[in-house]
């Protein structure tokens, strides 16, 4: 076998501030070799970002780092600026998270994409030019004549994703470092980025370190893949044997906790607690405090387990022996919820228009309108959850802040209990909104810093003068027990809590006033992987005790279906396709539906199956497209497509209603198309 | 956005520079002094005429005035006027300027148009020939020193404040308390106005440093607060007349006048960076790296 590209010897990175010595990175060891892709899977803190940017020489000077990296035949640990400057120019590309930060503004593309090569003198100024828009067509960038003149912002997002992707691998590195590449990209998009950036890795046959936090993603293009917790390197393999069979607890607990798109309905299996922060690892085994085997153990808790090799795996952990595999879809099929869905419905929203005039020039006169929300109709009943899915500006959170009476309605009525809210004055709207309540995505932002978490959970009742009334402290305290933190804890400023603890916190803010509904948007999303599955199991115990019903909003297909009782799916301000959970998943009838559940990748590599990659992306909804809106990026489109907008009905012999001329099963239509060409 | 500590652990990030903790230990010996002058047994109105415009002595520190008072007594009660205008006037300033711009932030529209034409108007004006006018109208009193100092501070506590509001109105716990069905009273003064304080707490240091300037350069002109009362800015004025007979006269009130700025400004300048985060990492010895 020849060298690896990249090989890394008990690498330690330790940053040095005024909060103390944090150690980020305790002793990674790490081989890639040519043709590879190795993935690169933790939590926040686990220490993956700062792995790889100690291999691309990028650490702060802050930073103390300690082993060795070699790279291509060179030590990078040490080795002065000069070097590391030529090193990234040639062996090593690397690939951000967000295009939008990662692109300078105020460059064309074209330039900025062969600037690493003039600069290293490998490009003749007057060949630049030619080269740039070569870059941009293999990355499959449509006219790059045109393109490589423009300027970031007049690209989209996974187009300014693939031009860092050409300038990453515009000197043909030896090896290519992605951190987390397609997190800040829409789902449909992500297939697109994902795919490029694995057929750019095999025609340059390049090594690649693939860093994620998202499991599927790395199963469907890693060849092996290394588990980071606390720092370290808790378990590597190939990708199959660590999804199969995984062989330290936190890697097969954290397989359990993830709700799986193709598994059966039942509860999450959740990693107690949360993930450790670099500056307070606990002592040992840095895992212990949250492991099913080791918890109680005591060598568990005063000794650190070695990186030891278990059936071909590496795995650091004293008892891997006894790591069972995760048995797929074994999760006991919970009890029904007993027939929700019936009888009175909650909420009605019929024909509801949000429309935001774009205003321009002296007069400030309306030159355009943004649909943001062009005619959707949804209903709620008692007890039962819609999940609401859509990619980013489809329109689905607007929908639910309209709904909420942050935002005016322009057309279009919403009732709440047989009452019309929409638009309507302080005191209809007071009355609603003690029974309708709104959990927002970031826990981050959500919570006032100023306000310790016990007043922001009774704020609620003081705003509407019932705090007395419904039980006072008390109240607070059983609210905070509900959402599983200590009444203790009231005093508390936001600050002190991790971001799973302050989602709860929003939650238990949420249930103050008893509300009937709670409208979701995105709850886990922005939490880590091993916290999700804990607050959506206290959301599923939430509405079977209080009988709460749910708007879900999300753009994960796999949560959503975990979730929710019936589905709507949202594309560009209308609903295309509305059904119960099991019908709309099992034969999904939209064309854009089929494409996003095709998109979702799963962790596990052996079922690698075929995408429909949609082209494009989600058109602006300030110019959407005539006639169906999908219809640019739709496999199944004709003429017809283009000129009438399809009505929203039933689908014949279906329960699922949905917006489009040719809905059909997925398989019928290859076969049609098939037969058309 | 701002770091939030407790005060105390604030306050020690201030005292950790220098500069800061000089003004800081500057400002309250003259606050000490001002606030107990009476108590030490300074008295700025005792005239003896026998002693008229001497220099240093022993009986007289700082020398006397032409009307034979002590310079140092009169210095010290000076800086109760100077301090007493300065922190009406940044009330003043203050309990107008937050309001107006947390009303024009919020609300925007024509309200916000009505407000910050206002504000632009009055900032067109140079502060002096206002202040001089209005004193004409009320005549000199301390009442009229300090309005007048204090409507020259309400526009840029607007711009402060409305510029607050137009950071945290889309955020989400402004929004989440919205939901809850909060009036826009209770948004504005209770959710947006305890999240803005760190950059008004700021402004109103730093405005302190103008309002001594201001209220010293009006009874410099004769404008100010009338005689006998003492202040800096008249006796630099009355001290300039007898500049050839006592030099040393005018040389305590306009050290005290500069010292007292440059420490609001230092202190105001640190206290923006302690509270926005703008503080330079501390250099600390062998610290590093290699």
């Amino acid at each position: 076998m020849p060298d690896p590209v990249l090989t890394i010897r008990s690498l330690s990175v330790t940053f040095v501030g005024p909060g103390g010595i944090v150690p980020a990175v305790r002793g990674v060891d790490l081989e890639v070799h040519e043709n590879e892709v190795v993935g690169i899977v933790g939590e926040s803190g686990s220490g993956k970002s700062v792995t790889a940017l100690a291999v691309a020489g990028l650490l702060p000077p802050s930073a103390r780092v300690t082993g060795s990296i070699v790279l291509a035949g060179r030590e990078v640990v040490g080795a002065p600026r000069e070097a590391l400057r030529l090193m990234r120019g040639q062996d090593i590309g690397v690939i951000f998270q967000d295009p939008t930060t990662t692109l300078n503004p105020l460059m064309p593309v074209g330039s900025q994409v062969v600037e690493g090569e003039l600069a290293h003198g490998r490009l003749r100024v007057d060949e630049a030019w030619p080269r740039a828009v070569e870059l941009l067509r293999e990355v499959e960038i449509a006219d790059p004549a045109g393109r490589a003149a423009q300027y970031p912002h007049q690209f989209s997002g996974g187009m300014r994703q693939r031009a860092v992707i050409a300038m990453a691998m515009a000197g043909r590195p030896k090896l290519i470092v992605a951190d987390e590449p397609t997190t800040a990209l829409d789902v449909t998009v992500q297939a697109q980025v994902l795919a490029l950036l694995a057929r750019r890795q095999a025609a340059t046959g390049a090594a690649a370190i693939l860093i994620s936090h998202d499991l599927g993603l790395v199963a469907e293009v890693a060849h092996r893949v290394a588990v980071m917790y606390g720092g370290r390197i808790v378990e590597t393999g190939s990708a199959h044997d660590i999804f199969k069979r995984p062989r330290h607890p936190y890697t097969a607990a954290l397989l359990k906790s993830a709700p799986r798109i193709e598994a059966a309905e039942g509860r999450l299996d959740p990693i107690p607690g949360q993930p450790p922060t670099p500056t307070d690892l606990p002592a040992g085994c840095s895992f212990h405090p949250r492991c099913a085997i080791g918890a109680h153990r005591p060598r568990c808790r005063a000794e650190e387990p070695p990186f030891r090799s278990v059936a071909a795996h590496g795995v650091a952990c004293h008892f891997a022996e006894e790591v069972a595999a995760p048995a797929t879809i074994d999760a006991p099929a919970a009890a029904r919820r007993p027939s929700v869905g019936q009888g009175e419905a909650l909420l009605e929203v019929e024909g509801l228009k949000i429309h935001f005039p774009i205003k321009a020039g002296l007069l400030r006169r309306v030159i355009r309108t943004v649909r943001a929300v062009d005619g959707v109709s949804l209903r709620i009943a008692p007890g039962e959850t819609l999940g609401l899915v859509g990619e980013s500006g489809c329109g689905k959170t607007t929908t639910g802040r309209a709904i909420m009476g942050l935002i005016p309605v322009t057309g279009g009525s919403i009732r709440f209990r047989g009452r019309a809210i929409e638009n309507a004055g302080r005191d209809v709207l007071r009355e609603a909104r003690r029974e309708m309540q709104y959990v927002f995505q970031d826990p981050y932002s959500s919570l006032n810093p100023m306000l310790a978490v016990g007043d922001a959970v009774a704020e609620p009742l003081r705003i509407h003068g019932c705090y007395d009334e419904m039980g006072g402290a008390r109240w607070i305290a059983r609210l905070f027990e509900m959402v599983g933190l200590s009444p203790s804890v009231a005093h508390r400023q936001p600050r002190e809590f991790s971001g799973g603890q302050k989602q709860r916190i929003g939650i238990a803010r949420a249930l103050a006033l008893k509300p009937r509904l709670l409208i979701l948007d995105e709850p886990v999303a922005s939490l880590d992987v091993s916290i999700q599955a804990q607050i959506v199991n206290l959301l599923q115990d939430l509405q079977r005790e209080l009988g709460l019903a749910y708007l879900f909003i999300a753009h994960d297909l796999s949560v959503v279906k975990h979730m929710s009782d019936r589905v709507a799916v949202m594309y560009l301000g209308r609903i295309v396709e509305q059904s119960d959970k099991a019908t709309l998943y099992a034969s999904p009838l939209h064309p854009y539906t089929q494409a996003l559940l095709s998109a979702v990748p799963a962790p596990d590599p052996s079922g690698r199956r075929r995408r429909i990659v949609l082209a494009g992306e989600i058109p602006n909804p300030a110019s959407p497209p005539s006639g169906c809106h999908f219809h640019p990026r739709c496999f199944r489109a004709g003429p017809r497509c283009a000129v009438e907008p399809p009505t929203f009905e039933p689908q014949p012999g279906s329960p699922t209603l949905r917006a489009c001329h040719f809905a059909g099963p997925l398989e019928a239509t290859r076969g049609a198309a098939g037969a058309a060409s | 956005m701002s770091a939030l500590g407790s005060a105390a652990e604030i306050g020690k990030r201030i005292v950790v520079r220098k500069t800061a903790a000089l003004s800081l230990a500057y400002l309250v010996a003259v606050a000490l002094a001002a606030a107990f002058a009476t108590t030490v047994g300074f008295d700025p109105l005792s005239q003896n005429l026998a002693r008229m415009l001497e220099g240093p002595s022993r009986d007289y520190l700082f020398g006397t005035d032409e009307l034979g008072r002590d310079i140092l007594a009169r210095v010290v009660y000076g800086a109760r006027t100077s301090l007493i205008t300065a922190a009406g006037a940044v009330t003043l300033a203050a309990s107008v300027g937050v309001p107006m711009g947390l009303v024009a932030g919020f609300f925007g529209g024509w309200r916000d148009a009505v407000l910050m034409r206002i504000v632009d108007l009055k900032l067109a004006l140079p502060s002096i020939l206002l202040a001089l006018a209005l004193i004409a109208v009320l005549g000199r009193s301390q009442v009229a020193a300090l309005t007048a100092v204090g409507l020259t501070g309400v526009p840029t506590f607007a711009r402060v404040a409305r510029a607050q509001v137009l950071s945290l109105r889309r955020r989400d716990f402004v929004t989440a308390v919205e939901a809850f069905g909060a009036s826009s009273p209770y948004l504005m003064f209770r959710t947006i106005l305890p999240n803005s304080w760190s950059p008004i707490l700021t402004q109103m240091v730093v405005l302190s440093s103008v309002a001594i300037l201001l209220e010293a350069s009006l009874a410099f002109l004769g404008v100010g607060i009338p005689p006998p009362t003492p202040s800096w800015g008249e006796m630099l004025r009355t001290g300039k007349e007898y500049l050839y007979e006592s030099p040393t006269y005018a040389i305590l009130p306009g050290l005290m006048l500069t010292l007292t700025i440059l420490s609001f400004d230092t202190l105001g300048r640190a206290l923006s960076a302690v509270l926005e985060g703008r503080e330079d990492a501390p250099v600390r010895r062998g610290a590093g790296p290699a």
